[in-house]
């Protein structure tokens, strides 16, 4: 944000509270910037003269008298291909200690894509990891978000995904993130050799909490200058949605909004939307995909930042450990993805939605011969059975450590299906079963 | 009524404006605010007038806005145009149309007028000069993707007209005159084919409204068996995210009986649209032949799309739904999600200070909600024909507790429950309607029972009941063997809970992406609910628990292979003879043992 001549300046401030000021001025135009003694601030509430500004640094030390100059503009960021392998902050200026960005000045938050421009998304995304790629296939142009507890490893898997996506770009957008978070973000993708193609907009912890607001922002139109201008698939990382939604609730207080569930603003469904609905397959192949973390307290997803997210987002991974393998896993029950009906059994082997479906409710059957077994009630053989099969599709499929092909994780499943039950247990298509069951001999006993 | 009213800005929150008007103004009027970029005319609504400020919820960005932007009042509400060519077309919140918007991304005010003033239509009058004509009558019909499109006397005429001349049948575009007609003064009206209505009152012109009485047929199993929807009816799904509330209703949009459907997607995901988009011009209507998107109007205010903008689709949806139904067709109107409709409705209330009823939600919400579920039913024609608005809703309680204000609303002004229900989902069981929650008032209607023995025999309704009961006693005994474990009960209980499960796995779950089983047709229905009865009835005594199970397994796996193949198939008759031998063999083990 450069100054440039004849813009207006003000040097008296009206009132100042700990993220807004508010000052008497003419001619502002809404969600204009300005700069309050040099911190970047926005126009968020004009009534007749009165301007209210939200400075993004905090108001911590400014006086009453302090300049206060208006920039003429809404934010914006620069793209161009200089952006590549960039690590950037809140406002787009480099932290890496290379150049600034040159390139064209784009507004960011812009409007959404017309609904008939977009196409149906279609084109899987593999990650190797079974716990998704089986039972939540994720589709490029989805959004979808990590519902983890805050000392799950969730920025770990979000990274390995994102290696593992083959996207044309990942843009990285770090809100609150721990500075170890962050080097760690940056060393994984160093080690991967994926630098040339990683952007990142980083506000960590040590910044203030509302200068996040800019960051879904900022990554958002750098993604959709990729998608739309170079026809990339790109990838955008989110996290932590919550601290988001958290500097949404700061600034709301301050303007005096009446609150609704769990002190957030009222309007907190249309802000993350405005978000998670810039994810979109474009007809011509660009597109965006979003994947996110938003942290829960105590798994508690009745709270208003996971609910409103959960009916935004197109599903949700749940992270679990399992008690009995000490695996983290991709927990079957409460995960979703909700694309996956576009790809699975289509772009995936015909035998993929049923497969995933028995697999589930023989989970199922094995948690409630579990309960059975906890409440000290005899167990049938047909329960020790789920039980047995619970453990080794924890071991050899949930387990976020799995790395295998598609058809490899469905051979998988089919071999512990023969292991374990008998085909009308599992309750799949004959004309299927006919095809893919695999009987229980001597080799496909390898469990330990 | 034109008015040459005009304002100032003079303050600026978020999408509400402030105007200082130099003359009257009236609540809920529309105008025009000035951004100083050429032709960009923001649209905005008055829904505040106090002293001399004009409160207005603007159904765009207001981001530039400056205070002291010209303001130009229209002198009318927020209206809708009505005429042939709506059917198959994608709107926006305020009916425009977003197939011809230019660009990728949808531009700050920009409009682009929803029907085609070019096309010509195959014009068939249906009245004589000379004849006495009042509101909502039928002057003459063009055909619309199969369907008959009435053109109508405007539904604001509320007196006596008399027919001097209708145009000879031929082709006419909507803007032509295709009658005159003269009011008591004997002054000339000339009327082309197009009317428009402010959305916000409802469009009546009907004799008297009716009692829904006939089943409206969704092929969904559990909800025309158990819980019916009746033409004209109204009902609303609520469930927590990931429940398959959106499965739901699509399945609605695509199966259900109805004329016309208009899907009302009021701040949901834009994908869901696209998959409409992509799959409606693809599939065919199995009852016409038609493809469906031939009968659908898609009311498109995404979540991401301007707030004010949803609050305004659902009532664009429903005056659409209103003028299909003056000319004596069925229509379904769905609206996913009424939730963020109210949610947008406490955006503003905020903005305006009001002071907030439970969960921030303006005080109002229950009569607004009430108000709107009213404007669905069965009505009977000046003409003496009928016609049909019936409506579905869709709730997104706040952390899938239904004791929220939308939902305890919206329950009190429909007739039909749908509980979507976590437990259901969790457990893969779809369509997750909790069979025992749910209820559908109407089967209490006499009219309505009479209706299904007519279609369905007089049998019917009891066997619904029959199934109700083995449920709830199934319920029972699954909660009995929770707590005591499968040994601490008799053999009674393992026999309800098997006979609960196998209603569910059989008639209640249904796969809404198999070609076959997603659509059942009510025949259908009725031949696997007698087997289904047929088992549960059998006395068929069991050693133990154990082989209960095992002969239940059998049998559910049996029965649902049949709902996956073609009703009365050669191989659907096999599984049916493989149910009948499990069935002959228990029972010859039972007797010799």
């Amino acid at each position: 944000m450069k100054l440039k001549p004849f813009q207006k300046r003000i040097t008296k401030i009206e009132n100042v509270t700990k993220a807004t000021c508010m000052l008497l001025a003419s001619e502002i135009g809404y969600e204009e910037l300005a700069l309050v003694d040099g911190r970047l601030a926005q126009v968020v509430k004009i009534k007749g003269s009165e301007v209210t500004l939200q400075v993004f640094a905090g108001a911590e030390g400014i006086s009453n008298y302090a300049e206060v100059v208006f920039l003429g503009q809404a934010p914006s960021l620069a793209v161009s291909e200089k952006l590549n392998g960039r690590f950037l902050d809140a406002y787009g200026r480099p932290v890496d200690g290379g150049p600034e960005i040159e390139g064209i000045e784009t507004e960011t938050g812009s409007t959404s894509v017309n609904p008939v421009r977009r196409r149906q998304p279609n084109i899987p995304i593999f990650t190797g990891i079974a716990g998704i790629d089986l039972n939540n296939t994720l589709v490029a142009g989805q959004k979808i978000p990590f519902f983890a507890d805050p000392d799950q490893p969730y920025n770990e898997v979000m990274a390995t995904v994102a290696l593992r996506a083959n996207a044309d770009k990942i843009i990285l957008g770090g809100m609150g993130l721990t500075h170890d978070d962050y080097l760690y973000f940056k060393e994984e993708f160093r080690r991967a050799g994926a630098l040339n193609k990683i952007i990142a907009f980083v506000n960590t912890s040590e910044n203030p909490p509302v200068e996040r607001l800019l960051i879904p922002d900022s990554a958002l139109t750098a993604a959709e200058y990729f998608a739309v201008n170079h026809k990339e698939k790109v990838l955008v990382l989110l996290t932590d949605m919550t601290l988001y939604a958290d500097a949404l609730a700061i600034v709301a207080n301050r303007m005096d909004q009446i609150p609704s569930k769990d002190s957030m603003p009222g309007s907190l469904y249309s802000d993350l939307a405005r978000i998670y609905e810039k994810a979109v397959q474009f007809k011509d192949g660009g597109s965006i995909t979003i994947i996110a973390v938003t942290t829960l307290s105590q798994g508690d997803i009745t709270h208003a930042i996971p609910d409103n997210t959960g009916y935004i987002t197109e599903g949700q991974l749940f992270l679990r450990k399992d008690p009995e393998t000490g695996k983290v896993i991709i927990d079957p029950f409460r995960s979703l993805s909700r694309l996956k009906q576009l790809v699975i059994g289509k772009k995936t082997r015909q035998d993929h939605p049923q497969v995933m479906n028995a697999a589930i409710r023989l989970y199922a059957d094995a948690a409630e011969a579990r309960t059975k077994m906890e409440n000290g009630f005899d167990l049938t053989d047909y329960d020790l059975r789920t039980l047995q099969f619970a453990r080794a599709y924890n071991q050899q499929l949930l387990s976020v450590e799995v790395n295998l092909p598609m058809d490899a994780i469905l051979d998988t499943v089919w071999q512990l299906f023969g292991q374990f039950f008998r085909k009308e247990e599992v309750s799949v298509k004959d004309e299927l079963v006919n095809l893919y069951w695999k009987d229980n001999d001597a080799t496909a006993i390898s469990i330990q | 009524m034109t008015t040459t009213t005009t304002g100032k800005i003079k303050g600026i929150i978020a999408n509400l404006v402030l105007i200082e008007p130099n003359g009257p103004v009236r609540q809920n009027e529309i105008c025009y605010l000035s951004t100083g970029a050429e032709d960009e005319k923001l649209i905005a609504e008055v829904i505040k007038i106090s002293g001399n400020t004009v409160f207005a919820q603007v159904f765009d960005s207001t981001r530039g806005l400056q205070c002291g932007a010209e303001v130009a009042f229209s002198g009318s509400m927020l209206e809708v145009y009505l005429g042939p060519g709506l059917l198959s077309k994608n709107y926006d919140g305020l009916q425009n149309d977003l197939d011809k918007l230019e660009g990728l991304f949808l531009q700050r005010g920009k409009q682009a007028y929803p029907l085609n003033d070019t096309q010509l239509w195959q014009f068939e009058p249906l009245t004589q000069p000379g004849a006495v004509l009042s509101v909502g009558d039928w002057l003459g019909k063009v055909p619309e993707h199969g369907l008959q499109h009435m053109i109508m006397v405007p539904f604001d005429w509320q007196q006596r007209f008399t027919l001097q001349w209708i145009a000879p049948p031929g082709q006419y575009t909507i803007q032509e005159t295709i009658a005159i007609l003269a009011d008591h003064n004997g002054k000339e009206h000339p009327l082309n084919m197009v009317r428009k209505w402010p959305v916000k009152l409802p469009l009546r012109a009907y004799r008297q409204k009716l009692r829904p009485q006939k089943l409206l047929e969704t092929g969904i199993r559990i909800m025309d068996t158990l819980h019916p929807m009746l033409e004209g009816g109204t009902g609303f799904i609520p469930g927590p995210f990931g429940c398959g509330k959106t499965v739901l209703q699509q399945s609605i949009a695509k199966q259900a009986d109805a004329d016309v459907v208009v899907v009302a997607a009021c701040g949901e995901r834009a994908n869901e649209l696209v998959d409409i988009f992509a799959e409606f011009p693809e599939l065919v209507d199995p009852r016409t032949g038609n493809k469906l998107i031939q009968r659908t109007v898609i009311i498109g205010n995404t979540s991401s799309m301007p707030v004010s903008a949803r609050e305004a689709s659902v009532y664009t949806a429903m005056t659409i739904c209103e003028y299909y139904r003056n000319m004596g067709l069925r229509v379904l109107l769905l609206a996913d999600s009424t939730s963020r409709w109210a949610q947008a409705l406490r955006e503003m209330a905020n903005r305006l200070e009001d002071l907030p009823g439970p969960d921030a939600y303006p005080v109002d919400l229950p009569a607004v909600i009430a108000n709107f579920y009213a404007r669905a039913g069965v009505v009977q024609l000046n003409n003496g024909k009928t016609g049909s608005v019936t409506f579905i809703g869709t709730v997104s309680p706040a952390g899938g507790n239904f004791k929220e204000p939308v939902t305890e609303a919206t329950k009190k002004s429909t007739r039909c429950f749908y509980a979507l229900s976590q437990r259901r989902a969790d457990s893969k069981r779809y369509p997750a309607i909790d069979p025992i929650e749910s209820y559908s008032k109407y089967t209490e209607y006499p009219e309505f029972a009479a209706y299904m023995a007519k279609i369905a025999g007089n049998q019917w309704l009891q066997q619904v009941q029959q199934l109700k009961n083995y449920l709830l006693k199934g319920k029972e005994a699954a909660d009995q063997i929770n707590i005591l474990g499968d040994d601490g009960v008799s053999i009674d209980f393992h026999l309800h809970y098997w006979r609960a499960e196998l209603i569910d796995f059989v008639l209640l779950q249904q796969d809404a992406f198999d070609a076959v089983d997603q659509l059942t047709p009510l025949h259908r229905q009725q031949f696997m609910t007698g087997l289904c009865l047929y088992i549960c009835n059998k006395n068929i005594v069991f050693a133990n628990f154990v082989e209960t199970r095992s002969f239940f397994k059998k049998i559910i796996n049996t029965l649902r292979q049949m709902n996956y193949s073609e009703f009365k198939s050669d191989i659907f008759n096999s599984y049916s003879d493989e149910v009948n031998q499990l069935i002959t063999l228990h029972l010859a083990l039972q007797n010799n043992p």
